[in-house]
This record gives C-alpha cells, structure tokens and sequence, in this order.
C-alpha cells in the first residue's frame, strides 16, 4: 500500500516511456533522411537507437515488477521487455559488426509481433470502455501491421520506405503514449465501470 | 602567403560559407525544432498538462511529469546535440562525392 502511493501513476510511466520513443523515432528518421553511410560516419552514433531500445526493454522490467495487477499484465510487460532487449541487442551486435547477416532484423520483427499480440491479448475491455481501452487495442494493431516495416528490411535492407515507415511507426507509438490517461474518455465513451475521471 | 593563393583561399571559404544547405540537412536540422513546436503547441492547448503553471497541492510525481516539457526538451536535446554533427558529415560527404 505505501509502495503503491509512492509509485507515479501509470499514465505518466507511459508518458516516460513515450519520450523514450520519440527519441527513438527522432534519431531513426534522422538515419533514414541522411543515409546508414552518413550516419555511421561517427561511430557512436551507430549504437545511439539500438542503445536505446535496448535501455527501452531493460526499463520494462521495473514496470513488470511494480505495475503488475495481473498474470496476463506480467507476461505482457515481461516479454515486452525481453523482446525490446532482443531486438535492441541483435541491432547493437549489427553496429558493432559482430553480428552480420540482414536476417538478424528480424529480431524487430518478432520484437513488434509480441509487443502487439500481448498489448491486444492484455486488454481486457472494448474498444470505447475508455481511453486507455482505445489506445492498447490502437496501439496493437499498429505496432502488429508496423512489423512490416522491419520485415522489408529484413530482406531489402537500403529500402527508404520501409525504414521511413518504421520510424513513422516509432512515433505514432509515442504520440499514442502520450495520449493515455489513466481514465478520461475517448470521443465522448467512458464506461461507468472505468472509474472517475481524475483529469 | 602568396596573395593569390590567399584569394583563392578566402575565395573557396565564402563559396562554402554561401552553398546552399542541402535538402535532407534542411530536413535533419527541422526535426528538433518542429519537435519542439509540437511540444509548446500541445502546452497551450491542453496548459493543465504542465502542473508546474499551477503548482499549489501537487504531488511530487506531478509536478515532475510535464509531458509537453518532455517533447520539447527532445526537440532541443536533438538540434543543439545531434543535429549540428549529422548536417556536418551529410555536407562533408556531399562535398567528397561532388
């Protein structure tokens, strides 16, 4: 009980997470206008986005500790942030040139397909319960058909289009982060059963 | 220093410093700022967000959520840090290719 008042609320737990996106959508719209060979020109910018979500996944762990009300909850955030780590390390191993083949992109791909499938199988509730509601069934199935992104990559790693929509992706995730309340309605929908409105 | 190299020299300067910045370094140096845009537009639109404008009976964690702060400090965390790095080497590499 004391644990829990000092703990933030979850909205702004999506919020921290949300600029951790946008970052990462800033830095992976930035590679794609320029180029992977103009990015690469300093070397620690290699590791800059791949860095970062793998600290992505390795911040989902507190979350899965402290923010589990349920065993559906602690498996969706712990794959989350097993998944994040996986995709994060696959892409550091490709930047540092110990890992080689293209293929290894496809850890993003499976990264996205789970975040999807847990964010869709966790919640609960229908589309228009409540804004939270709207946006993990919103934030599902964008993060599942955004997997297409990588998958192209997988196979045509110069594509710009796939890596502008990947990064497009990133960002809309963010802009839905930022969006979620902990309960406030959405288009005028708030179940009587989702609580009081707070703000 | 011989007075022509020397002109040549300040001529090849001042042709650097008039070239045109190309599109996608355009591009790159936008993105922090339209970030940061975004950020202060959301701060106006929704000003309840930032409980820093109105502070009196907040907790801790609220007063330390500001979210449209957030994506502004992104906005300029990227053109005052990365930006000016990544226009740098698109240009060199423009140069080199020209």
């Amino acid at each position: 009980m004391i644990a829990a008042g000092l703990l933030p609320q979850a909205e702004m737990v999506h919020w921290g997470f949300a600029t951790g996106f946008l970052t990462l959508g800033l830095l992976l719209v930035a590679e794609t206008v320029v180029g992977r060979e103009v990015w690469a020109l300093r070397p620690w910018r290699r590791y800059l986005w791949p860095g970062l979500m793998f600290g992505l996944g390795v911040a989902l762990w507190p979350v899965m500790t402290f923010y589990t009300n349920s065993t559906i909850h602690m498996i969706a955030h712990g794959s989350w942030a097993q998944v994040l780590m996986l995709a994060g390390g696959a892409e550091l191993g490709l930047a540092r040139g110990k890992l080689h083949s293209q293929y290894w992109r496809l850890c993003t791909v499976l990264a996205m397909l789970v975040s999807g499938a847990a964010l869709l199988a966790h919640e609960q509730q229908h589309w228009l319960f409540a804004r939270a509601a709207f946006l993990h069934h919103l934030l599902g199935w964008t993060i599942v058909i955004g997997a297409l992104f990588p998958l192209v990559q997988a196979f045509r790693p110069r594509s710009v289009v796939a890596a502008a929509g990947f990064a497009a992706t990133v960002i809309a995730v963010s802009v839905m982060l930022y969006s979620d309340r902990d309960v406030a309605p959405v288009f005028g929908h708030l179940s009587p059963y989702a609580g009081v409105q707070h703000r | 220093m011989n007075a022509n190299v020397a002109h040549d020299l300040h001529g090849t300067k001042a042709k650097e410093r008039a070239a045109p910045l190309a599109l996608r370094a355009r591009l790159v140096l936008a993105l922090g700022p339209v970030t940061a845009l975004g950020g202060v537009a959301w701060a106006i639109v929704q000003p309840w967000r930032l409980t820093l404008l109105h502070p009196y009976g907040q907790g801790f964690w609220w007063l330390l959520t500001e979210p449209p702060l957030y994506v502004v400090l992104v906005g300029l965390l990227f053109r005052l840090l990365l930006a000016p790095g990544i226009v740098e080497d698109l240009q060199r590499n423009l140069r080199h290719e020209a």
